[in-house]
């Protein structure tokens, strides 16, 4: 009788370390197949980057050398490389900031109770549907010089593509295209937080529009431009496919931004070592420039 | 008087705007239909003299552009319900479950979306070619069958939920999976449908992944098919955008269905502060 009453009480026992086991674990089960391809395809990567940013490689990427940072010494050595921080930063800067005035003056055209609004919207915020190979062939043919409609419409004579110059503010043209809807989307949504009754208040009180713009509107969207402001500038920094169709880094390196460079070295120069070596480098910048913002996020955004 | 003038003026000032944003659309489209006498002429001319459609012909028997959009589709499919399937499961466990290392790895998991794509692609280049997965599916989707920002889209979403739900359906003796089956995953279709559009048409529009694990025509994608047109056909301008509309069709038709679920799911959460 007792051993039969052991029996089932082991069995019991061992039920239950079972079913516990299984309700340990059950929750790293659902989370098994996103951590695996995050593992494979995203920290191991990044380790493995940072890892053959000190090596050199053969052209097939297997491991010759341990270099420490002579890599690293080189590319700053580098004029070209100079040169592509450089224009990288110009890019940046000249794509984002009209990138965000575009985005904010549709918004604020729209914001209101039109009769086709939605009509609108899809209007400016087509443009997200569009990939920036698209773009940047059919953008191509509009700057072309001799039948092109950008110099036929504007009565110019500019070389787009055969211009340092010139070249950068084409390629940056079409990537304002591609951003400025994003920019769109969110401003518009941001502005749809601001209370109704702030705008009565000032209404009554006789303030003109950009009175209501300054003091009210730009403070309660300043969450949403710092947000914004963030995407547009990692956008930037990761633009290759109009650069890579329009003007494969030049003419004369002046659209030879740093992913385009790190694109060159690794794939025809088969210089992984030193392609690596830049991307880290570009990561580098990337956070320091999230971190400055961020800072600034502390003294200048406003919330409610 | 003076609003409904105003109200006018505002509808013109957004045609005219909206119009001036989607020009280079419709150049695209105009120029598909335009012969090569027409497109080359000065002053160039806008408007077609008639519906010209062998540039689509053209088009498709110069480069294998159905090729091409089958592999963008099927590829973009298998991404975006990958994407929808693994992130409704990690946000389920992040929303109804409390485990060890749940913080931790929630963070590590959001912080994937800090590591620029630059810094990766190389050496995932060199894994998909060690693996041998160069000219494949494989080499197209799997990197990206998870997703941090879907992650976090479905668990603001399932953290909606209310907890009753979940009590309720224990109490009836449903175990875990059948909850997250039967209950959750129906109910987070608007959610679903939001990150289903925006996956599809990031990867319809991807261009430098596909450039790099593939060089054989027939495992190309869209994108890269319609850079091959337009070095290939060089100043047959018909031809290139003629094949440049037939990419564009399908991301601009889904998007103009999505359109509201799109920017509702992109911007939910996004700009609270």
């Amino acid at each position: 009788m007792l051993e039969v009453q052991s029996v089932i009480a082991k069995r019991t026992r061992e039920k239950q370390l079972k079913r516990s086991v299984f309700s340990t674990t059950e929750p790293y089960l659902y989370l098994l197949p996103c951590l695996l391809i995050f593992v494979v395809f995203t920290y191991f990567p990044f380790i493995k980057t940072i890892y053959l940013s000190l090596v050199t490689t053969n052209a097939v990427g297997d491991v010759s050398n341990f270099v420490g940072l002579s890599n690293y010494i080189e590319l700053f050595k580098s004029a070209s490389f100079i040169n592509s921080v450089i224009v990288t930063l110009k890019f940046v800067i000249i794509t984002t900031i009209p990138s965000i005035i575009i985005g904010l003056v549709t918004a604020l055209l729209t914001n209101n109770k039109l009769k086709f609004k939605g009509f609108f919207t899809t209007l400016y915020a087509m443009p997200m549907a569009v990939s920036s190979a698209s773009a940047a062939i059919i953008w191509m043919l509009l700057f072309n010089p001799s039948i092109g409609l950008i110099n036929y419409l504007l009565k110019l004579k500019i070389g787009w593509f055969t211009s340092s110059f010139w070249g950068l503010i084409a390629v940056s043209i079409v990537s304002i295209w591609l951003n400025a809807c994003i920019n769109y989307i969110f401003i518009t949504t941001g502005l749809k937080n601001i209370p109704k009754e702030l705008y009565e208040s000032a209404h009554i009180d006789g303030a003109g529009y950009f009175h209501v713009l300054k003091s009210i509107i730009i403070p309660y969207l300043s969450p949403t431009l710092f947000f914004v402001t963030i995407i547009n500038i990692i956008n930037a920094f990761q633009s290759f496919g109009q650069i890579n169709i329009m003007t494969s880094g030049g003419p004369g390196e002046s659209t030879n931004v740093l992913v385009f460079s790190i694109y060159r070295n690794a794939f025809f120069n088969n210089r992984f070592g030193t392609a690596s070596a830049e991307s880290i480098i570009l990561f580098a910048i990337m956070l320091g420039i999230t971190l400055i913002q961020f800072r600034f996020e502390k003294n200048k955004v406003f919330y409610q | 008087m003076q609003r409904k003038l105003k109200k006018t003026c505002l509808c013109v000032v957004n045609i005219i705007l909206g119009l001036i944003t989607i020009a280079p659309l419709l150049y695209a489209l105009l120029i598909s239909l335009m012969p090569p006498d027409q497109i080359f002429t000065f002053p160039p001319k806008l408007i077609p003299k008639s519906i010209y459609i062998q540039n689509y012909k053209d088009a498709l028997t110069s480069a294998p552009i159905l090729t091409f959009i089958f592999n963008s589709f099927l590829v973009s499919l298998l991404v975006t319900i990958g994407q929808i399937v693994t992130s409704s499961m990690a946000a389920f466990a992040f929303s109804f479950f409390e485990f060890k290392g749940k913080k931790v790895l929630f963070i590590a998991m959001l912080a994937t979306m800090m590591i620029p794509a630059e810094t990766t692609i190389i050496s995932n280049y060199l894994t998909i070619g060690s693996l041998g997965w160069l000219d494949s599916y494989k080499a197209l989707t799997i990197p990206y069958l998870c997703s941090a920002m879907g992650i976090f889209m479905m668990r603001q979403y399932y953290l909606t939920l209310p907890k009753e739900l979940y009590e309720a359906s224990k109490l009836d003796g449903c175990n875990n999976f059948k909850f997250f089956a039967k209950i959750v995953l129906p109910l987070s279709k608007p959610v679903a449908g939001s990150l289903g559009i925006y996956s599809f048409l990031v990867t319809w529009n991807q261009y430098l992944w596909p450039l790099l694990v593939t060089s054989k025509d027939s495992s190309r994608t869209v994108q890269i098919g319609i850079s091959m047109l337009q070095f290939a056909e060089n100043q047959s301008f018909g031809i290139i955008m003629a094949g440049i509309v037939m990419v564009l069709l399908p991301s601009i038709l889904i998007f103009i269905i999505g359109q509201k679920q799109l920017i509702d799911g992109m911007t939910a959460g996004a700009v609270k502060g």
